[in-house]
């Protein structure tokens, strides 16, 4: 009986390619989620200010 | 922006634990096809992104019928979420097909109808994320994005239908496969069940992702309109 072409290799390289993606994509989104919370608490600190001044 | 809600806890918890079974199920539960090999196997997750992708532009199409209907800016963040994850999860499945293309087909890429208009629609995305960029005025930008989302969506049953349609080597997975498709295969039993549980898990990736960008639009939006609003202060 025949054995299964050798295709180890591609099969790696696909599931490198979707955990990667998955996993930049969701640390981008993180990373955006942070930068906004900073500039909404700047924000809010500077309408504060802004008030009491 | 409120506390996270516990629902979307929940899912995290739920889709990781899904997401960790399906890898499980492809690695070790599902039979290695007896031609091509482990590549195989990639078919799994190449199938279940695209699903995930066309589920994507399909929200982005029913939330811009909703925004065109009912003027909440909420549809337009729903949309926008939409079309990104779309976007990412399309874009994972071209690859993967490529790289399971070049030991079965012999080559990393070709016009075939299916890697056409999968190309097509993705670069239709792509232009939608551009004329968002282009637009200033919230209100114009989202009626803008609505009605290219919806005519957008033309290019999802093109893409998902042109296996069945056009003369192709793609294989079909459900359906009869055209004379002249390569690296069609005969599901067993197992490689089924790991199929249909992707696919539930990818579901749940992308309704997980969906909420969290989601709230991310909305956080945006929020300081959006703090900038405006101190930008005005006094004048």
């Amino acid at each position: 009986m025949d054995t299964p072409a050798n295709t180890i290799h591609y099969f790696f390289a696909g599931y490198a390619v979707i955990f990667g993606s998955i996993l930049i994509y969701i640390i981008n989104l993180i990373g955006r989620w942070r930068k906004l919370k900073r500039d909404a608490a700047m924000l809010e600190e500077l309408e504060r200010t802004r008030q009491t001044s | 922006m409120g506390q996270k809600p516990k629902a979307l806890t929940i899912l995290d918890w739920i889709t990781g634990i899904l997401f960790i079974t399906a890898i499980l199920g492809v690695f070790f539960y599902a039979p290695l096809e007896a031609v091509m090999g482990w590549v195989q196997k990639v078919f799994y997750f190449h199938v279940a992104a695209g699903w995930t992708g066309m589920l994507g532009f399909l929200v982005s199409a029913v939330a811009g019928v909703l925004y065109l209907v009912k003027k909440d800016p909420r549809w337009d963040r729903i949309g926008f979420a939409g079309v990104e994850i779309g976007m990412v999860f399309m874009l994972i499945c071209i690859i993967t097909g490529s790289i399971w293309a070049r030991p079965i087909w012999n080559t990393w890429w070709t016009w075939d109808p299916r890697l056409t208009t999968a190309t097509i629609m993705e670069l239709i995305y792509a232009a939608y994320l551009l004329l968002r960029q282009g637009v200033e005025e919230p209100d114009r930008r989202a009626r803008f994005g609505a009605v290219y989302a919806i005519i957008g969506f033309i290019s999802v049953p093109l893409t998902f239908l042109s296996i069945r349609i056009f003369r192709t080597i793609h294989p079909v997975v459900i359906g009869s496969n055209d004379p002249g498709a390569a690296g069609a295969f005969d599901m067993t039993p197992r490689m089924m069940q790991v199929f249909m549980f992707s696919l539930v898990a990818f579901s749940f990736i992308f309704a997980d992702i969906l909420w969290h960008r989601i709230r991310l639009g909305a956080l945006a939006d929020h300081v959006e309109q703090k900038k405006i609003q101190l930008q005005t202060w006094g004048e």
